[in-house]
Formats: structure tokens, C-alpha cells, sequence
């Protein structure tokens, strides 16, 4: 059994490390490329939302290295990512593409559903060593986690261009090559002290500026045409509502582990939008409030065109826009976005949020 | 050079229409507006731009360029900006210094449109059409070359339409489709087309002013600025008194200009204006597609005299970085940086 997975951010890391501790053959698919957009627009309805596109993009190429088995997630609630893996399944079959599908779901009550569904995956590897196995993909997960928020962060304070992500880029890599939990825990350390100890600009006054929308936009930079690294070099500070580590924990552990989740978050949009739309909807409300009580410039939302959850809360965020003096831009992302047309509108938000602080004598 | 006047600000504004090159004194009044159709050569266009401006003024009466617009980073590189801007950003300075006061900016181009609105000469909210290019320049000229009507007088029509008719201005493609439906039915063309402005008034508020309050006074700037018959169908929409400013054309590039004013004010007077001889220099641009990896980016490079002064496009920096360090204007890089993930 050879297995492959779709890519979301530095997903690929955690899955490796997972599936790899129980004994498995991993075929990691290519990084996202244009050939990858173009293989997933070829082959999905048009008016399906870019996640799908580029998980059928991702596993054609991952067929072409020989992958026979695919792990996909699943969902429940109205976001239309739930059905997405049957389409999918569907999609495959017609292309006479032979690919053997696992799907995830999060557990309707227990994490005990999770791994009887994982059984499939795990084999004959005893439960001790599932749980081993997934603690240690969760420490990678913890572990990049941390780098990706230390990055986004300190990009716009960097003397020389490129500075932060040359170590992000070094630590990802140590990370997915650490071999035990204690070799990742050294890891994370030893790269955050290394971005620690560039040199920064640390009197420049920045704008911060908060991401909030839906998961696989905020979490795969292709998706958001490299979004946090265009406003790092803006000169932002970014800060995203939403982590792998976070949702793993939320979703699939059913909030087992002391990790930030987002209870909170939604209790804040409960004035608002008090059920649930699907996706990340509410959060994308709540994170709103967080930022704006945080003190952060402006939030900017993100979503897939066509993204029913962040319509709706897109819909709601004038009123947080008003009642927290909080400026928001909404950006949704497909195949045919134009990178330049977004730097136009980032840099303009930028220097909105500029002009406003040069104004109130908060910047010179 | 029989302009004799210290202290100018050149702005240029390549757009996918107009590129459009202005100077403005050190009080922010224009003096010179050039409007050049792009017809897809962004950089000949601004060398003919400037060898037109070069007839009248020196090198020694500028003091400092901003270049704004979809090509602006290529027409910084052969100008040597000052600083480098947004469109949105230039269009909102450029009306918050001619038309003190102004809350609500509605600028229509060629290709694109903008809804900006402004409190105390600051932005405060914006937006832009993203996915649907309906109501922009582009088309009002596309349909008034098919009505065989010069585009100058498409406006004057819509004036003295009667009833206007209803057309679906959602997808320009349909809005035809229904004008021409709408003719076969045996209206007069001035109420198709008062029609027709008023249908794209409403798109324009649809797409752009949802949730946004629209506060007077509203400036109506960009190319279709001129079309009045835009006007009136955004004051019947709004319900307020639409001005149009004189320069409304040129806005882009006189936002461009005042903002090089304040670069080069903060750097103390340094700018880096190649002089109009430029436009004597033998440009050239070329694109090619680096194949070293699936990603197939479109490198553009911009030469003058064989020598390479730019490059831009890859997402991995190879081709970027491959250039020698004293070829690169620091306004420049910046922007390149930005724009190159």
C-alpha cells in the first residue's frame, strides 16, 4: 500500500511522520505548481470551490509517483467540503484513475470512532503504537506550528529580504527529518532561538494586521497567492485566527489537549451569528472580535470563491466593522485570480491603515 | 522649454486603457496632463509620454516621479520612481488634495473599478471589482463602436433619453446580448443606452457598495468620468450631487505625483528621475518562461541598451537575484519584493 494525501499548508509533514511510524510507504505529492492547478481545474466542476481543484490536482500527480491509496478528509455540517471526497472518488473513477480512497471524518462523539476508522491505515501496528505514532505526528504539527506564527511575525521586520524564511524554510525541514519527540522539541527550539537572532528592525512601528476565513485558504499559501509573506514584506505583522495544530486538537481529538482552541472565539460571535454555518463562519466572526479587542490595524478574511460559511459571515462583518472601528477587507481566492491585482489590494489596505495611524500621530 | 517652472512633480499612471502622465506644482496644482491610449505597449506609450513633456520642460524642473497603475513597476524602472503606489491609494490622495472635503470616490477605468470611501482626508473603507470587469471602460467602448457612436458622444445620448429601458447589466456579455434584443423591439438608442448606464450604476453598486455608506460629497473620477450619462444614473442612484473634477481623467497620475512629492520631501530632496532623455533610450522588454520547475513562471525583463535593468515574475527570486545589485533602484525592489513571493 502506497499512501498519499492531499496538501494543506505543512500538513505533508504531519502525515508523513503519522503514517510513516506505522510502517507505511508515503508518497508525498509534488509541492502545489501551476501543472497542479491546471490538472485539478481540468478534471473538477467549475463552480466547485479551489480546495477541490487542488486536492484532484494533487492526487493525479501523487498517481504519477505511484501512489495507490489516498487518506482525504471528510466533514459534517453545511460547508460542501464533506462531500467533497465522494466527488472526488467519483471524479477518479471516471478518469479510470485507480486510487483507493480512506476517508477521515471527525468522530460524531468519541475520539474511539476516529481510530476504528484509522484501523485501516493502522493495520496490525497495536493501539499503543497508534497512539505513539500519533503523538509524534502531533509534536511535528505543535513544532511548525509554532515556526509558521514566528515567521509571519517577524517577516516584516527583517533587514535583509528573505532572512525569515530562510530559517523557516531550514526548519521545516529539520522538523520533518527529526526522528523522535525529543529531536522535534529541539528542533522548534533551536530555530525559534534562531529567529530570535537575526537581525531585525525592532523600532520599526508595523501594522498588524489579524487573518481570519476559511481553513485550507489560511493554511495553504498557494491558495491565498502567498498572502502572509506579500503583507511581511508590506510591512505587517501577521497573525492567523487559525492553526493545524488547533483544529487537529478541536476536531479529531475532540479538544483532549490543553491547545487554544476556538470556544471562545465563537462565543463572541454569538451576537451576531448565533448557529452554525459550516466552515469556519463563526470563527471568522469571533476571530474578528478578537483581533479588534486586541488592538490589531485591521483583519483581512479570506475564503475560496464561492465559499457559502464566509458569504454569510461576510455578510455580518460590517456591523464588527462598525460596532470595533475595526477595518476589514474580504479577498476570495480561485484558479483565476491575479497575484498582481492582490498586492493592489493588500498594499491599499496597507496604506489605509497607515495613513490612518500617521494621522492619529500614532506613526511618524 | 519655454515652461520655465521650479519645482515640479511628474506622475505617470499606465493603465490598460490610458497611461496617463501629469506635473503638478509644489501646491499640489496641475499643470500639465497628458491622456495616451496603452493599446497594449505600456512602455513605448510612456516613452512617447515623455518625449512629449520633454519638448516643453528640463530635467532640472522636476523634482521627483511616482508611477501608479497596473504597469507601474515597469514604468518605475524607466523613469527611476520616487515611489511606487497603488491605484487606489493614488486615486483617493489625488481627490482628498483637488476636492477638500470628499467622502466618496466612485472611479471607473478601463479595466477595473473602485468604490473608496474617505473621512477627514483618510481612507477608511474600499473596494474593488474582483471577479467581474461588467461597467468598466472597456466595454461602454466596445458597445459604442458597435453603435458606431464616438465614445465622446455616447453620454450626450443617454441625456435626452425619455424611458430609459431596462437592461441586465450583470454580465456584459448579456448586457449586449439584451441591447440588442431591446433595439430589435424598436426602442430608441437614447433610451438603450440611458439604460444601459443606469443598468451599470446599478452593478457598480451592487458589486462594490454592499454594506457601505455612501456619504456626500461623492467625486466621480477615471475614464468614464466624462460619460455624463454615468453621472446622472449615479445621481439618480445615490440620490446626491455627483462632481466630476476637471482632471478627472488624470487622477491616478496626479495621486502618483503628490505622493513622490512626499517621498522626496522625506528623503530630503533626492530623487531618482532619470531625466526625459530616457525616452531616447532604446528600451526593450521580453518575457520568457523559465522551465526549471512545473511552476512555469513568466520571467519579464526589461532592458535598456542590451543592459539588463529588471526583472520580475518568478516566485522563487532565481531570476531576480541573479541581477547585479547596482542596477536596482531601492523603491524599485521594494515594490519587486512585494510583488514576487
Amino acid at each position: 500500500m502506497k499512501i498519499t494525501f492531499p496538501h494543506m499548508g505543512n500538513m505533508d509533514i504531519v502525515i508523513k511522520a503519522l503514517l510513516g511510524e506505522l510502517g507505511h510507504e508515503v508518497i508525498t505529492p509534488p509541492p502545489i505548481t501551476k501543472r497542479t492547478l491546471s490538472l485539478g481545474v481540468q478534471y473538477s466542476p467549475e463552480f466547485a470551490c479551489l480546495p477541490l481543484k487542488v486536492n484532484i490536482g494533487n492526487f493525479i500527480e501523487a498517481v504519477e509517483k505511484g501512489a495507490d491509496t489516498v487518506i482525504m478528509a471528510g466533514g459534517i455540517g453545511p460547508c460542501r467540503f464533506g462531500y467533497y471526497n465522494q466527488v472526488q472518488r467519483e471524479i477518479l473513477q471516471d478518469m479510470g484513475v485507480n486510487l483507493n480512497m480512506v476517508v477521515l471524518e471527525p468522530p460524531d462523539q468519541h475520539i474511539g470512532e476516529l481510530l476504528k476508522r484509522l484501523r485501516i491505515i493502522t493495520g496490525s501496528n497495536s493501539w499503543w503504537k497508534l497512539i505513539k505514532a500519533i503523538r509524534f505526528a502531533y509534536e511535528k504539527c505543535l513544532a511548525i506550528d509554532a515556526l509558521e506564527k514566528e515567521a509571519s511575525r517577524l517577516r516584516c521586520r527583517e533587514l535583509q529580504r528573505g532572512d525569515v524564511d530562510r530559517v523557516y524554510q531550514k526548519g521545516q525541514k529539520a522538523i520533518d527529518q527529526a526522528k523522535t519527540v525529543k529531536e522535534v522539541r529541539r528542533c522548534k527550539e533551536e530555530y525559534i532561538k534562531a529567529f530570535n537572532s537575526l537581525t531585525l528592525d525592532w523600532q520599526k512601528k508595523v501594522i498588524k494586521i489579524g487573518l481570519v476565513g476559511e481553513i485550507y485558504t489560511l493554511l495553504e499559501p498557494t491558495a491565498s497567492g502567498y498572502m502572509e509573506k506579500h503583507l511581511g514584506y508590506l510591512g505587517a505583522e501577521v497573525d492567523r485566527s487559525l492553526y493545524l495544530s488547533e483544529w487537529v486538537n478541536e476536531h479529531l481529538f475532540k479538544g483532549l489537549l490543553p491547545v487554544k482552541g476556538h470556544q471562545e472565539t465563537r462565543k463572541l460571535a454569538k451576537p451576531y451569528l448565533s448557529c452554525i454555518v459550516g466552515g469556519h463562519g463563526q470563527e471568522s466572526i469571533g476571530g474578528a472580535i478578537e483581533y479588534a479587542k486586541k488592538g490589531f490595524d485591521g483583519v483581512i478574511q479570506v475564503g475560496p470563491l464561492t465559499c457559502m460559511p464566509e458569504i454569510v459571515a461576510q455578510s455580518i462583518m460590517p456591523l464588527v466593522e462598525k460596532e470595533y472601528g475595526l477595518p476589514v477587507l474580504t479577498i476570495y481566492t480561485d484558479e483565476q485570480t491575479g497575484e498582481a491585482g492582490l498586492i493592489t489590494r493588500l498594499e491599499a489596505f496597507i496604506d489605509m491603515l497607515e495613513r490612518k495611524k500617521i494621522a492619529l500621530g500614532q506613526l511618524p | 522649454m519655454d515652461k520655465a517652472q521650479e519645482g515640479l512633480y511628474l506622475g505617470v499612471d499606465v493603465g490598460s486603457v490610458s497611461t496617463n502622465l501629469v506635473l503638478i506644482d509644489g501646491e499640489g496644482q496641475v499643470q500639465e496632463a497628458l491622456y495616451l491610449r496603452t493599446q497594449g505597449r505600456p512602455l513605448e506609450t510612456v516613452l512617447r509620454g515623455l518625449q512629449s513633456l520633454a519638448r516643453s520642460y528640463s530635467n532640472e524642473q522636476i523634482n521627483g516621479v511616482g508611477t501608479t497603475g497596473s504597469a507601474r513597476s515597469l514604468a518605475a524602472v524607466v523613469v527611476g520612481a520616487d515611489v511606487i503606489k497603488n491605484e487606489i491609494t493614488a486615486h483617493a490622495v489625488a481627490a482628498s488634495n483637488l476636492v477638500p472635503g470628499v467622502r466618496t470616490i466612485l472611479e471607473i477605468g478601463g479595466q477595473d473599478s473602485k468604490l473608496i470611501l474617505v473621512k477627514d482626508g483618510i481612507v477608511t473603507d474600499f473596494s474593488m471589482n474582483t471577479v467581474c470587469a461588467a461597467g468598466t471602460g472597456s466595454f461602454l467602448d466596445q458597445q459604442a463602436s458597435r453603435l458606431q457612436i464616438p465614445i465622446e458622444e455616447f453620454g450626450q445620448l443617454a441625456v435626452k433619453a425619455s424611458h430609459p429601458v431596462r437592461i441586465a447589466g450583470r454580465c456584459s456579455v448579456f448586457a449586449e446580448s439584451d441591447m440588442i434584443h431591446k433595439q430589435q423591439m424598436g426602442h430608441s438608442l437614447e433610451d438603450i443606452i440611458s439604460g444601459l448606464c443606469e443598468a451599470l450604476v446599478r452593478n457598480f453598486l451592487n458589486n462594490l457598495g454592499k454594506g457601505k455608506k455612501i456619504d456626500s460629497p461623492i467625486v466621480f473620477q477615471g475614464g468614464v468620468a466624462a460619460n455624463i450619462g454615468m453621472c446622472q444614473a449615479f445621481e439618480k442612484a445615490l440620490g446626491h450631487p455627483v462632481e466630476v473634477p476637471q482632471h478627472h481623467k488624470v487622477m491616478g497620475a496626479v495621486g502618483a505625483a503628490i505622493l513622490a512629492s512626499e517621498a522626496v520631501a522625506q528623503r530630503g530632496g533626492v530623487s531618482n528621475f532619470k531625466g526625459f532623455t530616457v525616452a531616447e533610450q532604446p528600451f526593450g522588454a521580453r518575457s520568457f518562461e523559465c522551465a526549471d520547475c512545473p511552476n512555469l513562471c513568466e520571467i519579464i525583463e526589461l532592458q535598456e541598451a542590451e543592459r539588463v535593468l529588471s526583472r520580475w515574475g518568478d516566485r522563487c527570486g532565481k531570476w531576480t537575484n541573479a541581477l547585479p545589485s547596482e542596477v536596482n533602484n531601492p523603491a524599485i525592489t521594494a515594490e519587486m519584493e512585494a510583488t514576487t513571493p
